[in-house]
């Protein structure tokens, strides 16, 4: 059954269809998911790369950085000159490929966390001053926000990380702050209108405050939306910062991450193509999960698409 | 309709103040902007000589003013690196990324807005799963490592193409692109393909369920009719929106795929200035792309309002 047959089926008007509290709204998500092949599939894949970067010291049969340069280069376990010891081959300076993309999940999926964290905090605080306060606020904010996200997003984060120089926490920074616009805009968005929906009005009409609304009202709406853009987003910094480690912009060529391996990989394209091609792999299964697990949630979650579908 | 144009421009023309304000003070960023720019073991006199030459022992404010009104000339300064003025280098090397940029618009708008019609108007169907694959695939697959998988197989492996540089065959004074384009422009085009894809596939989904287009049902129209007349005229209202915004995207995107190409366009350059710590390049590529991008928002903004009547006849 895909997505809009069971949003078709469902009304899949979460708030009306399910009476109670957050846990049952929390059940009754997961049915849906479990339903849905797609998002599951995409969720399952998520959480093997997060295990993959929990477990990296237990998963990885090598050091990531221990070199040794009489086995290097050699081809992954299946082609012919391959051997078991290596099952994904050693790169140019004879260090397991396998370990480094293990241990590379960890920087991907660190600087995608806390990007996604720094970016979502602060974006949603100031999407919220921004539709709660409206008027004049409202427009001089968003109107930075519009400014920011009209411009050439690469060229731009290339030129902030060659200033700053390599390091993982440069790297967050460069992420978090960002794609601040992005969440200040959506949340903006809901924040208006949720102010004119139904329940905000009655609550309003029986006398609730303002910090209240905020609070109960406002805040557990926006939850939704801001999970499935928050998704992307780090699927979306996942990518940026794998095309930065390419640049030799991201983390110090030393650490183990699959930009900084692609980037040496693309040296011996020709003659050792599998030092190139796995890190990609790896970057292509993550974005690939985490892009079927947002598209189902928001297909599930996103207002706008639960009023067309109705 | 003049209004919104107004308003339009002038919102565009502080967007580029600003844009100026951000490029001269990011350099400031780390507190010595001539510190970014000379190699770790120049001697202290030499970095006083540079930031003499340069103008970067004067008070911010002062070089804030005099880089403004230099850069609204065009002028950015001389590259450290090719003693030649930025924007001159900049021009040179806008013709291979324009080049570049349009024949990956035209691959993703030949593949994807023809799928997404198929798929939004077949939901279920195997053009539908096809639209939704291609959607999935251009924001998964990262554009630099297809570029390497592209050289390794069909320029390596098999011989197709030319694994890098830019060929243009000469025709009345013209250059025309040649096969050597095939490549970057499918591997920069693919992410615009999906989006296109997607964005085609949902406005059709949802146009479909129109109040007008059931009343066009019910008035017993041909289906070929209300697709033609109801369905595609209103999707491609926000399309233009879409492709001014990714066409943008191209121009200013290309970064990883003129690298790995060595592709001699705007993005390439950018790759090697950083490279070379040129930064009075680093900052006129970004204010040039920013222009760009800004103008080409704006002209997809205008076509906008002139092809929706409900901004043409508003405010």
């Amino acid at each position: 059954m895909d997505n809009e047959a069971i949003i078709k089926s469902t009304g899949s008007r979460i708030d009306e269809e399910v009476e109670g509290g957050i846990w049952s709204k929390f059940v009754y998500v997961w049915r849906l998911l479990y339903r849905d092949k797609a998002g599951m599939l995409g969720l399952a894949m998520f959480l093997i790369v997060v295990a993959t970067a929990v477990f990296s010291p237990v998963l990885s049969p090598y050091d990531p950085l221990k070199q040794d340069l009489m086995a290097a280069k050699q081809p992954p376990a299946w082609s012919e000159k391959g051997t078991m010891a290596h099952i994904l081959g050693t790169d140019n300076l004879g260090r397991d490929m396998l370990s480094r993309i293990i241990y590379g999940s960890r920087v991907s999926l660190t600087v995608g966390f806390f990007g996604v964290l720094i970016a979502c905090s602060l974006g949603m605080t100031i999407g919220l001053i921004s539709g709660y306060i409206g008027g004049r606020v409202d427009s001089f904010i968003m109107g930075g926000v519009n400014m920011i996200l009209a411009l050439p997003y690469l060229v731009f984060v290339v030129f902030i990380a060659s200033i700053l120089g390599r390091s993982l926490f440069n790297v967050i920074l460069i992420f978090g702050f960002t794609n601040i616009p992005i969440f200040a805009r959506i949340t903006r968005g809901e924040v208006l209108r949720l102010r004119e929906s139904g329940f905000v009005e009655s609550a309003l009409s029986i006398g609730a405050t303002r910090t209240r609304i905020l609070y109960s009202h406002i805040l557990p709406n926006l939850l939704g939306p801001l999970i499935t853009i928050a998704t992307f987003e780090m699927s979306g910094m996942i990518f940026y910062e794998a095309g930065l480690g390419f640049l030799g912009l991201s983390v110090p060529p030393s650490t183990p991450s699959w930009g900084n391996m692609l980037a040496s990989g693309r040296q011996y394209l020709t003659i050792y193509p599998w030092i190139a091609t796995f890190p990609g792999l790896a970057i292509v299964f993550t974005g690939l999960g985490m892009n079927l697990f947002g598209d189902w949630l928001r297909d599930v979650l996103d207002p706008r698409l639960r009023r067309t579908k109705r | 309709m003049q209004r919104y144009i107004l308003s339009r421009l002038i919102q565009s023309f502080i967007m580029l103040v600003g844009v100026l304000f951000i490029v001269f003070f990011m350099l400031q960023l780390t507190g010595d902007p001539v510190a970014l720019m000379v190699s770790r073991n120049a001697s202290p006199e030499q970095v006083e000589e540079l930031r003499e030459e340069l103008g970067f022992n004067r008070p911010v404010m002062v070089q804030f003013a005099d880089f403004v009104s230099k850069a609204v000339r065009g002028d950015f300064g001389m590259s450290l690196r090719h003693h030649q003025p930025a924007m001159e280098l900049i021009l040179e090397r806008l013709p291979a990324t324009v080049e570049l940029a349009s024949m990956a618009l035209l691959f993703a708008m030949v593949v994807g807005i023809p799928l997404g019609l198929l798929g939004g108007s077949n939901p279920g169907s195997i053009w539908d799963t096809l639209a939704r694959g291609a959607g999935l695939i251009g924001q998964t697959i990262p554009n630099f490592w297809l570029a390497l998988i592209l050289i390794m197989v069909f320029a390596v492996g098999l011989g197709w193409f030319p694994s890098f540089g830019r060929e243009t065959r000469q025709f009345m004074g013209l250059a025309l692109p040649t096969k050597s384009v095939i490549l970057p422009a499918f591997a920069l085009g693919l992410f615009t393909m999906g989006q296109l894809v997607r964005f085609t596939r949902s406005a059709v989904l949802e146009i479909k369920n129109e109040d007008f287009v059931r009343t066009a049902y019910s008035k017993g129209l041909a289906d070929r009719r209300i697709y033609i007349k109801h369905i595609l005229r209103n999707a491609a209202i926000p399309l233009i929106s879409i492709l001014g915004v990714q066409f943008g995207y191209l121009l200013s995107g290309s970064i990883y795929i003129e690298t790995i190409f060595s592709w001699p366009g705007l993005g390439n350059l950018l790759a090697e200035s950083i490279g070379n710590r040129d930064f009075a390049l680093v900052q006129a590529i970004a204010f040039f792309t920013s222009l760009v991008v800004v103008s080409l928002n704006l002209t997809a903004d205008i076509a906008y309002g002139m092809a929706d009547p409900r901004i043409r006849y508003g405010e």
